[in-house]
């Protein structure tokens, strides 16, 4: 299941950013499909980059409107959520995929199991994606996407790093905000080596609404109950630290797909939940 | 696979699929499109 995820992942992330003159030319597209936003984070800004960022996008809404948040993005984050959960951040996502990657250099590695530290997602999520957004303007009006600004790693992997390479004028503007995104940035590469996907578990507020769409989404990881013998593998091999045989709807759970592949009894199962025939049903 | 959970998701799909029709006519695809096709001096650390 690694290598096949792997693979896929590697071709989503390149087909969101195959703009290639956009990195020739130190430019961003800037043609329609950039109305809709792709389902992982994913900065608009990269030079790359076909289409929007969910979380940038939220925020340019909520700035610009005083009164509601956004109902076409919000549809948008939802939509995603409903069909795949958290299947995107472990199959789709590009900065998923830089982690992982990160995770894949030797050295020794820490395991964090379940820990309040994941509730900081949702903190990240109300705070800097919705409340200051909403609440902070300047005398016009506008607001700041705030998560943008302060914190996100992807759009300075992304669009910063590319964009100030290939553009004097911007390189010229660098001042102690670059400083304090580019520290963040390092903080969160340096603890992708030791730590499987620490931004997706601790601070990403995407990561944060789809976790909770991962109970009701179409796509599930499913256990059967009656064919578990409870051998405790699929545990041991799970990096986001979820028990997988007794909550396979967990929040945590970005549907990698590894505990599939341990379970010697193919208990666990990923995909759309098939009704099983009558005959197979426990009396 | 209770029917309640059914009914959650096709809810669920419902709303999503309404919210990004209404958001589309209110007006938000231009401030998302506006936003993205300019660069975001946010992302980059320099707005």
């Amino acid at each position: 299941m690694s290598g096949r995820r792997t693979t896929f992942q590697v071709v989503a992330a390149i087909g969101q950013n195959s703009w290639l003159a956009g990195f020739l030319r130190g430019r961003i597209w800037r043609g329609a499909s950039k109305a809709v936003c792709v389902p992982g984070l994913n900065c608009y800004s990269c030079p790359g980059a076909w289409g929007s960022c969910p979380v940038g996008s939220l925020q340019a809404v909520l700035n610009r409107s005083a009164d509601r948040i956004s109902l076409y993005v919000t549809g948008l984050i939802g939509l995603f959520g409903v069909l795949l959960g958290r299947l995107i951040c472990g199959w789709l996502c590009p900065f998923g995929l830089v982690q992982e990657l990160l995770y894949h250099i030797r050295s020794r590695k820490v395991r964090i199991g379940p820990t309040r530290l994941r509730y900081f997602k949702y903190v990240v999520l109300g705070v800097l994606v919705i409340a200051m957004p909403l609440l902070l303007r300047d005398r016009y009006g506008v607001g700041d996407p705030w998560f943008c600004k302060l914190i996100c790693p992807a759009g300075t992997l992304e669009a910063a790093l590319p964009l100030l390479a290939l553009n004097e004028s911007l390189r010229s503007s660098v001042g102690g905000l670059f400083a304090w995104k580019a520290a963040v940035f390092a903080a969160t590469m340096v603890s992708s080596v030791a730590v499987y996907r620490p931004f997706c578990r601790f601070a990403c507020p995407l990561g944060a609404v789809y976790g909770l769409f991962n109970r009701i989404s179409f796509v599930q990881l499913s256990c059967d109950r009656t064919a578990c013998i409870r051998c405790g593998r699929c545990a041991a091999v799970c990096k986001m630290g979820v028990d997988p045989s007794v909550r396979p709807a967990d929040p945590e759970c970005v549907r990698c797909g590894d505990c599939t592949s341990v379970c010697p009894v193919h208990a666990l199962t990923l995909g759309l939940p098939v009704r099983k025939p009558a005959a197979d049903r426990p009396s | 696979m209770s029917r309640r959970l059914h009914v959650l998701r096709a809810v669920l799909l419902i709303l999503a699929v309404a919210g990004i029709i209404a958001g589309a006519m209110s007006g938000e695809v231009r401030i998302v499109i506006t936003k993205a096709v300019n660069v975001c001096l946010e992302c980059i650390g320099i707005g």
